[in-house]
């Protein structure tokens, strides 16, 4: 495929990006997110499993009233809309695939366990720090919050810290 | 005027049919952007590729821009909308545990959604560990993470008042840097790629 086929211009994707979290405020008052959905779906399945646990649990008690069903959130919808949007994309643009994406530099086991690693530290991070790149980040930036740009340095900042010492994965 | 649904001038169930919507353009962007290609999100760190820098600043200032004239037009009121509070230190800790995620697993949460959905496995993988770290994290909330969570609180804090400035001038800045950085990161990716195999800017879409 043409390689200026391949991927969309990045100032055009911030764009349309831009565009859905003004219409994330204007429409529902909150921003775009995506760990609140993650946070979501684990208490609705914890719930489902051990309800007393949950309902009195120090951290997640606070997220469940009585009889409200996390799933039924805007976070958990604009997930939904994600996977649709992205299957879209993927299928226009011949990226429907089951792989690994990797360096050649690396195995697939080594990716695994890398990504697997990653996805817990987001986990952690991410209740610790009240969202992710979109929720506690650019939705905070959207309306100049000083959270979202703690955020930012944080994140970003962190990510040129530890660089150097995971370079193996990348480069 | 917006926001719409804290204000009941629609019903639920349509906040979350555009909530669908919405998100089916967001994961349509990150997508097309090539944000399921975790190499293409860590070239940002190593200098290789920078598209991260480029949407999400675009995105965020976008985002700012246009809510700031609408605010400003009457068509939205900001005051409406959901604030966050500001927790200065778990913020600083949370991020620096997401940036070490990030750099890792070279995901985050959304892109991962995204990327497992179009069945890259790694993804998958990132997926389950983020479900798994948030059950961790509840299960040693209260010995391990509460006291932090809970301090560093501010309150809801805008930075452009924190700093003594406009909303307006404090956006406009931010928007010049971003512009400047756009500039600067294309010259320099340009020059530290032109190291690069053909192979390694081919698998990632980039221009030799």
């Amino acid at each position: 495929m043409d390689k200026s086929k391949k991927y969309m211009n990045p100032y055009l994707a911030g764009f349309i990006i831009g565009l859905m979290m003004i219409a994330a405020y204007f429409f529902s008052g909150e921003g775009l997110g995506s760990s609140g959905a993650y946070r979501n779906i684990t208490l609705w399945a914890a719930n489902g499993i051990a309800h007393n646990a949950i309902a009195n649990d120090d951290y997640f008690g606070k997220f469940i009233g009585s009889g409200v069903n996390p799933l039924n959130t805007w976070l958990v919808f604009e997930m939904l809309g994600l996977i649709a949007g992205a299957l879209i994309s993927a299928g226009f643009h011949n990226r429907l695939k089951f792989e690994i994406v990797k360096s050649p530099k690396i195995t697939n086991k080594t990716r695994l366990i890398a990504a697997l690693i990653g996805g817990v530290l987001w986990g952690v991070g991410t209740q610790l720090g009240r969202g992710c790149t979109s929720g506690l980040i650019m939705s905070g930036m959207a309306v100049n919050s000083l959270s979202g740009y703690i955020g930012l340095i944080a994140v970003f900042g962190g990510g040129y810290m530890f660089a150097y010492f995971v370079r193996k994965l990348w480069i | 005027m917006g926001p719409l649904f804290p204000q009941n001038i629609i019903t639920e169930p349509v906040n979350l049919l555009i909530a669908v919507l919405i998100g089916t353009g967001f994961g349509f962007a990150l997508e097309a952007a090539g944000f399921t290609n975790t190499r293409k999100l860590a070239g940002v760190f190593y200098g290789y590729d920078f598209v991260v820098l480029k949407v999400f600043f675009t995105a965020a200032m976008t985002a700012a821009i246009g809510l700031f004239f609408m605010n400003y037009f009457g068509l939205i009121d900001l005051q409406l909308i959901y604030y966050p509070s500001t927790y200065w230190l778990p913020t600083i800790v949370g991020g620096l545990i997401m940036a070490l995620g990030f750099i890792v697993g070279g995901f985050c949460p959304g892109t991962s959604f995204c990327a497992a959905s179009t069945g890259k496995i790694d993804a998958i993988t990132f997926v389950g560990g983020v479900f798994i770290g948030i059950i961790g994290y509840g299960l040693v909330y209260t010995p391990v993470f509460s006291k932090l969570r809970a301090s560093g609180k501010m309150g809801r804090v805008n930075i452009a008042e924190w700093l003594g400035i406009s909303d307006g001038l404090f956006i406009f800045i931010v928007t010049i840097i971003a512009l400047v950085a756009f500039v600067v990161v294309t010259k320099l990716q340009a020059k530290w790629n032109a190291k690069r195999s053909d192979e390694f800017l081919d698998d990632l879409g980039l221009d030799d």
